[in-house]
């Protein structure tokens, strides 16, 4: 078996800091879902976490069971992947159903109508 | 070997995948992850796909590279916009009218716009090709019907049709 302890600390620094930066997004993504005002803009939070938190903590567990285990580790890469296929099949899913409903409700006077026009526009101060 | 191997690059993913999954080659899980690719090349033949033609290997790992560095420069700027938030920061939809209609392709890009903090595929019309695309930090529309027409949308017709 192998212990976090035995790494030599020529890997344990680049792990260290991997995993560092992977959680300090992953965190910052979950404190904009406390502190973004409407369910738009927190959409975009935990995207933070997907994408390059993950790929932080995940580069970090390469190299650390790769050094440890003396050969390389990359089936972490199928976690990444796996993210990438279907985290959006989630966002998707949840932004139209955000948009369904209020436009239904006509709650938000930001959500654009359903109408055909191909202009770009944009409104909805914060 | 069509009928054998429908999809190609499906089933050949699938087994990759299972042999990472294994991390060995001996013959036993080799074997396993043969018969699952094959399985599954068959099952997706059954929901007839679209057949998926990759014209340009070059352009795609290009445009890999570029949307590694546009998610990495966007992770930054969604962290600064949730740490320390500005007065003057407007959020927004926009509309982008896309002339893709390859179901891969429009996969793809969803895929490429959905892991990018700070945009979100909201909806997309099939029948005008209009996408509604929700920004957090919108400064320009269109720098931002530009970005995607130009920096996504064209290498993925160049890729797919």
């Amino acid at each position: 078996m192998s212990h976090a302890a035995d790494l030599p600390l020529w890997a344990a620094i680049p792990v260290a800091l991997l995993l560092l930066a992977g959680a300090g997004l992953t965190l910052t993504g979950s404190i904009g879902l406390v502190r973004l005002k409407t369910f738009y803009e927190r959409l975009h939070a935990p995207t933070l976490g997907t994408s390059y938190g993950a790929a932080f903590i995940l580069l970090g567990s390469m190299v650390f069971f790769s050094v440890l285990q003396s050969r390389l580790t990359v089936h972490e890469l199928l976690i990444g992947i796996l993210l990438i296929i279907t985290m959006p099949v989630t966002l998707m899913l949840l932004g139209g159903a955000a948009l369904h409903r209020d436009r239904l409700e006509g709650n938000d006077p930001a959500v654009p109508p359903e109408d055909k026009a191909a202009e770009p526009q944009a409104d909805h101060e914060t | 070997m069509r009928r054998l191997l429908p999809h190609p690059y499906m089933s050949a993913s699938l087994f990759l995948m299972w042999m990472l999954m294994n991390e060995s080659v001996s013959p036993g899980p080799a074997l396993l992850g043969l018969a699952f690719a094959l399985l599954g090349g068959w099952a997706l033949a059954m929901l007839q796909p679209l057949p998926l033609r990759i014209r340009r290997w070059g352009t795609a790992l290009r445009l890999a590279g570029v949307v590694a560095v546009d998610i990495a420069r966007s992770n930054l700027g969604v962290a600064l916009v949730i740490l320390h938030p500005r007065a003057d920061r407007r959020q927004g939809f926009i509309r982008i009218p896309l002339a893709l209609r390859n179901d891969t392709a429009l996969a793809t890009l969803a895929c490429i716009l959905t892991a990018t903090p700070g945009t979100a595929w909201v909806e997309f019309d099939r029948e005008s090709g209009v996408l509604l695309l929700h920004v957090l930090d919108l400064i320009d529309e269109e720098s931002w019907v530009r970005i995607v027409k130009g920096r996504y949308e064209q290498p993925l017709m160049e890729i797919f049709q």
